[in-house]
């Protein structure tokens, strides 16, 4: 198919690469160099899109990321897909495949379409609020009707294919926006050697001269911006990021920028990486498909530049209907021309460049047109808002032979899928009314240009409000406490020499803002030619000959179909902020957070309530100012990487034993080692038996393990556990307890006395760093006279535990430490040499069984590990996993912190007042926090054993315990532990039970989904009650 | 039985297994950014607390091992010669990596001279050193933490402690385009993987384990 | 995304490596044991919520480990001061002697 609107002279795409691309199945060419929003414009496509409410055909309206219209699913296999991309923003590539998100079931045929030309009426804003409320249980399918309708992308339902990936950077100045001003502000900071970022949501660097004809220091502005992108690129302290948004500008300026980089087309010096020139995704896959750059500067410049507001009339959605600038956009960047016969519509002066870009490229075109018989390019019509407007460009249109209507509007397009003509009418000074007769055009386009929006919205996300300004009639950005300048048309400044100079004058003050002084010279603020101006005036909603409610839709929100009818009917209905109407109306709530409709918006509000502009404010924009692809938000951290997993030095041979791990926190644990053939259940038995019955080993190099060194360690326990710790002699270990303020369990283990002002603290696994900080928290901001000291050796040490009947003989049998009772009684511990590694040896128990937790150096864990497993064998040593140490412990009634507890137990909860010292001199932490009165009233949760009056049942873990199955919802506690123990032969459990140390043999009932089963309240001790079998 | 140090394994054998031992099963990636890793194996690694203020810390690191204690923040001291690294960790805290066959000498030594007021930490088994050089180190890094690694923030001899990847390194410039990590066993893994990922945007030639 | 300057390691570091350890100044009774279930009560639970300076500690979790206040505003989240443990911050030299710490918020 030939690209019928593709003219010459396009300064951003090469003529001699064509480009093959799909739309909606069918093959068109582009050239390198294009959007996938030119290139559909070059063949011709009109209608891309049915609109989200009424259906109606939209097609291309801007030239930026403001389009509201031409959002895009793309993506040629199902892994690919991309929704709600935006065509202005897509670089070509070769082989791009996409289609059209909206119209059901087709583009040419839709069926909201139909429903919005016939009762259209009667979908007032509110409308799906209002209708689809009832019945509730009907909204699901309501919503898969209208999300299939209104038109919204699709995910991919297959892993992506692609890396994602994330990237830092600090500087000193980051540049949002490379155009006039960016560019020159980032030309005289990298002279002053600050590091400078300068990025731009374009893939081309240049903003507004990629498309302008005023000469920059005597040089067309092409060249202008070649040589100043030849000096960047020569600064080294000067990062250039093309094709790259700055999506969020937060707190203590710290911006997030997102970067295409696949189908990047020209490169310029990019995050120290060579730069890609790709067509297709396939031929460099190692590449990441999107980047996200964290970027921290001290000081920002917001050179975002204007989006130019369209006007709002009768059928202004209609395809043909576009901004005035993106007509020259077009024109100049792609060489493309979206129409034959164009009328314009403007406010003010800057329209009339596109009519004058028009009007040449008509003429240069002229003779080749003719040669293929075809209608002449031509500027119709240029209509004039002002009643008597006179400047150079004025002249110029008028000396082309081009006709001016003055003090007039375009209030209606005429067309159903394509613009084929306007009104036109004669206004009133205000614009609030036609004044005269109603005369049609014929016309295949309408640019219109009410004026300039700034890019005000990175300056909003960090809570800064926009301003209005009436002299420019537009939001400028407001104050804000970040290290934030502004320069350009983001201040409402719109000619070439301010931008310029207000540029140069921005990266001065920055850089020196930074610590980088510089006095700036002639030579570097560019001159640009200046061209007198007209000014403009404020009109943002033309009149109609009927009212507003009766005239044809004049949209002022195109992605979510909102009409000035329905921010009338809102302020009518009583919605007097702004920010109620947006919400009402939705105006504002696409993808697109109404980049080209809010001020209009704004207007037509403030027009109904009586008030100002300024008055009336505006709606504030949040991160992120275009949509960011979730993939790019992830970037490395997925599959494997998602999160850290952490491992013990014994790692490759539980893998290599087979055993299934368990996740505890980050690390990973085996969780039991099945045999082939066994079940779960299965080896679990044989695990908890061969522990009661022979020995066990267990990997216990998880524990939190705290080096506690200082002259006043004893004291520091002393008022962090709940027990005494003053006396306990060197050799020796204690269980300790520690209690939150509040007076509940937050953490227990045993402690041990390594020498007189050096011990050994053990935590759970989970609660290893909570730990050290709680430690932490307390010496440095309470007790800052305790001279001791605080060090994680968690890693440091790897622990093997051997349990079990026989562990002694097996033990004794590697080492040199006499292991008999008397030498080495229950609750020691001793150094010396196990399989002839120096160890640290622990006589202490998890399980109930004889046990020593042997301790070496964790480079030489594996090592003890094969050696005790080897030496074990004639024991018929047994590995056993974490759910097989749970049940052992259960069968003692040992808690587990974090299982057992909830943060809302106290020691006496669980049975433990054994454990609290009343004697101390010091309050101890969870001391006073404990005695509080409801701590010590009755009703208090507390732990016991449950036995299942039915030994099979196992009891689920979690569920709810009542008195009386009639009245399940009178709970009065729930299972925390569960568990099938072989050694008993049954199942058994540990619960919470209000008053539950009262309630010893009672029955309790848990409601199941089916039936009630029913446990009998016991202490939680269902082994060796009296310890003996640790303490042989 | 009296004050009893058991931090450190007297004459420790050889035969041990560093954290990345079970590493060596990665394959590296074709191609790629151009970066290497090398994992420092069995060096000795010691924690030192105590008051920077205290004239006989400062007296027994020089008498010991010809170091300066680096007293202000995030400075390390080297010497080359011996091995030897002395990295600030906070005001009251330091690193000393050094050869392990010194290791046990060393840390007698520094008791012998330090009171109980300081305290010595043996943490060998407990982290690994990971050289990163090449010309793509920085950009790695750059990828993996929001600390500033740029030459002007972060000169040669510089070392912090930072979050890397959601994981933390102690991070230490060795010239313009090597680094130090420093990294706990447990976490060595999860690193190394990252590293190796990271770097494979082109392919990477990754080493490992030798010294 | 804060960058909050840590006077132990004197450098900004990303909020990313601190952990936020709730309100400053929080003095632990002297005798817990005499105090009212009222005062206690007040002491563990009670803290304040200002539109505007609030006084808050942190701990450098990531990086030295040390703790350290920090005066943050509320509403803007500029951090006007950040200092360590003992020591005064400008703000708090610059109160009446009568008023205690973290009295000025409002």
């Amino acid at each position: 198919m030939k690209q019928v609107n593709r003219i010459v002279g396009g300064r951003c795409v090469d003529y001699d690469a064509e480009i093959g691309f799909t739309f909606n199945g069918k093959s068109y060419q582009g050239l390198r160099g294009d959007t996938l929003a030119s290139a559909l414009l070059a063949n011709g496509v009109d209608v891309l899109a049915r609109s989200f409410k009424y259906g109606r055909p939209r097609g291309i309206i801007a030239a930026g990321v403001e389009e509201p219209n031409a959002i895009l699913q793309v993506g040629a296999t199902e892994a690919t897909q991309v929704p709600n991309v935006r065509a202005t923003q897509q670089i070509l590539y070769a082989g791009l495949v996409c289609r059209s998100t909206s119209g059901s079931p087709s583009l040419r045929w839709s069926l909201t379409g139909l429903v919005g030309r016939l009762f259209g009426r009667l979908m007032p804003p509110g409308f799906y609020y209002k209708t689809f409320m009832f019945p509730g249980f009907m909204w699901r399918f309501y919503e898969y009707v209208m999300r299939r309708v209104a038109g919204l992308g699709k995910a991919p339902t297959v892993k992506d294919p692609d890396i994602y990936d994330h990237l830092n950077h600090h500087c000193d100045l980051l540049i949002i926006g490379a155009g006039p001003a960016g560019l020159t502000a980032a030309r005289v900071a990298g002279k002053s050697g600050a590091r400078v970022v300068i990025l731009d949501e374009q893939a081309q660097l240049g903003g507004c001269l990629l498309h302008m004809n005023n000469r920059i220091d005597g040089l067309p502005p092409a060249t202008w911006l070649a040589q100043t992108l030849e000096q960047l690129t020569g600064l080294d302290n000067v990062l250039m990021l093309p094709g790259t948004a700055a999506v969020g500008y937060h707190d203590h300026n710290f911006i997030v920028a997102h970067e295409i980089v696949a189908h990047k087309t020209s490169g310029h010096k990019m995050a120290g990486h060579k730069i890609v020139n790709h067509a297709g995704r396939d031929d460099s896959p190692r590449l990441p498909r999107e980047r996200i750059h964290k970027i921290r500067a001290a000081q920002v410049i917001l050179a975002t530049g204007a989006q130019e507001r369209p006007l709002v009339f009768s059928n202004n959605d209609l395809p043909g209907c576009i901004q005035a600038s993106a007509t020259s956009v077009y024109i100049h960047r792609y060489g493309v021309l979206p129409g034959r016969r164009l009328v314009l519509m403007t406010t003010n002066d800057h329209g009339y460049q596109a009519a004058l870009d028009w009007h040449a490229a008509g003429v240069a075109g002229q003779e080749s047109d003719e040669k293929r018989g075809r209608a002449r390019r031509q500027v119709v019509a240029v209509v004039d808002a002002r009643p008597q407007a006179d400047s150079p460009l004025i002249q110029a249109i008028r000396s082309a032979g081009i006709r001016v209507i003055s003090g007039s509007a375009v209030i209606e397009a005429i067309g159903k899928r394509r613009v084929r003509g306007v009104k036109i009418a004669a206004i009133d000074s205000l614009g609030g009314s036609v004044t005269g007769k109603v005369e049609t055009i014929s016309c295949d386009t309408l640019a219109s240009s009410g004026g300039w929006s700034p890019v005000v919205h990175l300056s909003c996300h960090t809570g800064s409000k926009p301003i209005w300004h009436d002299e420019y009639g537009c939001f400028v950005p407001g104050e804000t406490i970040q290290a934030q300048h502004c320069a350009g048309a983001i201040t409402g400044v719109m000619t070439l020499g301010s931008v310029l100079a207000q540029g140069a004058e921005s990266g001065r003050v920055a850089a020196l803002a930074a610590g980088f002084s510089l006095s700036l010279s002639d030579d570097d603020i560019p001159q640009a030619e200046a061209i007198e101006e007209a000014p403009g005036i404020q009109l943002f909603h033309l009149p109609h000959i009927k009212s507003t409610s009766r005239a044809p839709k004049q949209f002022v929100d195109f992605q979510l179909d909102v009409s000035a009818a329905d921010i009338e009917l809102a302020a009518r209905e009583g919605f007097e902020s702004i920010e109620h109407v947006k919400r009402y109306t939705a105006l504002g709530f696409g993808t697109d957070q109404g980049k080209l409709g809010n001020v209009a918006g704004v207007a037509i509000t403030a027009r109904v309530l009586g008030k100002s502009i300024a008055e009336t404010g505006t709606t504030m924009f949040r991160p992120n100012y275009t949509p960011i692809s979730f993939g790019s938000v992830v970037g490395r951290d997925c599959g494997e990487l998602f999160d850290p997993v952490r491992y013990t030095a014994i790692q490759s041979w539980h893998e290599q034993q087979g055993a299934k791990f368990e996740n505890v926190g980050q690390w990973k644990r085996p969780w039991y080692y099945p045999r082939p053939g066994e079940s779960m259940q299965d080896s679990l038995n044989r695990e908890c038996l061969a522990v009661r019955q022979q020995v066990g080993i267990l990997d216990a190099s998880t524990l939190g393990k705290i080096d506690i060194q200082g002259p006043d360690v004893r004291e520091f326990l002393n008022r962090i556990y709940t027990n005494a710790w003053l006396k306990l002699p060197v050799g020796q270990c204690r269980y300790g307890l520690m209690c939150g303020e509040d007076g509940m369990v937050i953490d227990d283990g045993v402690t041990a006395a390594l020498g007189d002002n050096h011990f050994l603290m053990h935590t759970t696994t989970g609660g290893a760093a909570q730990i050290l900080e709680w430690l932490e928290l307390w010496h440095q901001t309470e007790w800052q006279e305790l001279r001791v000291y605080f060090n994680s050796v968690t890693d440091q040490w790897n622990t093997a535990t051997l349990s079990g009947p026989k562990s002694r003989d097996l033990l004794q049998g590697l080492t040199d430490i006499d292991l008999s009772g008397e030498a080495f009684p229950f609750m020691h511990w001793r150094v010396g040499r196990v399989a002839g590694i120096p160890a640290r040896v622990f006589r202490v128990s998890f399980t109930g069984e004889l046990s020593y937790e042997i301790n070496v150096q964790a480079n030489y864990g594996l090592r003890l590990w094969q050696m005790l497993v080897s030496h074990g064998e004639q024991y018929e040593i047994t590995p056993y996993g974490t759910e097989t140490m749970h049940i052992l412990r259960a069968e003692k009634g040992f808690v587990i912190v974090g299982q057992d507890t909830d943060g809302s137990v106290t020691p006496d909860d669980l049975g433990m007042g054994w454990a609290l010292s009343k004697q101390k001199r010091f309050s101890f932490i969870g001391k006073r926090g404990m005695a509080r009165g409801d701590c010590q009233s009755r009703g208090r949760k507390q732990l016991v054993g449950l036995l299942p009056v039915d030994p099979e049942y196992l009891l689920s873990e979690g569920s709810q315990l009542v008195c009386d199955p009639a009245q399940i919802a009178n709970m009065v506690g729930h299972v925390t532990s569960s568990y099938y123990s072989a050694t008993l032969g049954r199942c058994f459990a540990l619960a919470l039970v209000k008053d539950g140390h009262r309630r010893m043999g009672e029955t309790i009932y848990s409601p199941g989904v089916k039936s009630v089963s029913r446990a009998t309240i016991c202490e939680p001790v269902f082994y060796d009650p009296e310890g003996e079998r640790q303490n042989v | 039985m009296k004050h009893l140090s058991m931090n450190h394994l007297p004459d420790s054998p050889r035969e041990g297994h560093s954290p990345l031992a079970q590493a060596g099963s990665l394959q590296p990636p074709v191609g790629g950014l151009a970066l290497s890793i090398t994992e420092k194996v069995m060096l000795g690694h010691l924690v030192i607390r105590g008051d920077s203020d205290a004239p006989e810390l400062a007296r027994a690191i020089h008498d010991l091992l010809g170091l300066r204690l680096p007293s202000a923040p995030l400075q390390s001291c080297e010497d080359e010669h011996q091995g030897r690294v002395l990295r600030w960790v906070s005001p009251d805290e330091w690193l000393l990596t050094l050869p392990g066959e010194n290791l046990t000498e060393v840390e007698a030594g520094l008791r012998a001279r330090l009171d109980e007021r300081f305290a010595i930490v043996d943490v060998s088994g407990g982290q690994t050193m990971l050289h990163l050089s090449g010309e793509d180190a920085e950009l790695v890094l750059r990828k993996s933490t929001s600390y500033d690694v740029h030459l002007v923030n972060f000169p040669e001899g510089k070392t912090v402690i930072i979050t890397f990847a959601r994981s933390q390194v102690m991070l230490r410039r060795l010239s313009a385009d090597s680094f130090e990590l420093i990294v706990r066993r447990s976490f060595a893994d999860y690193i190394w993987r990252w590293i190796h990922d990271a770097a494979s945007e082109d392919g990477s030639a990754l080493r490992k384990g030798d010294n | 995304m804060l960058r909050i300057y840590c006077p132990h390691c004197a450098e900004y570091r990303d909020e990313e490596e601190f952990h936020y350890a709730g309100q400053a100044h929080i003095v632990r009774p002297a005798d817990p044991d005499a105090c009212t279930d009222k005062d206690w009560g007040a002491y563990l639970y009670f803290r304040k919520n200002p539109c505007g300076l609030h006084h808050e500690l942190w701990s450098h979790a990531v990086g030295c480990r040390k703790f350290l206040k920090v005066i943050r505003d509320t509403l803007s989240y500029e951090i006007r001061e950040s200092s360590p443990i003992g020591g005064k911050t400008a703000v708090e030299l610059s109160l009446p002697p009568s008023m205690p710490p973290g009295s000025n918020d409002s």
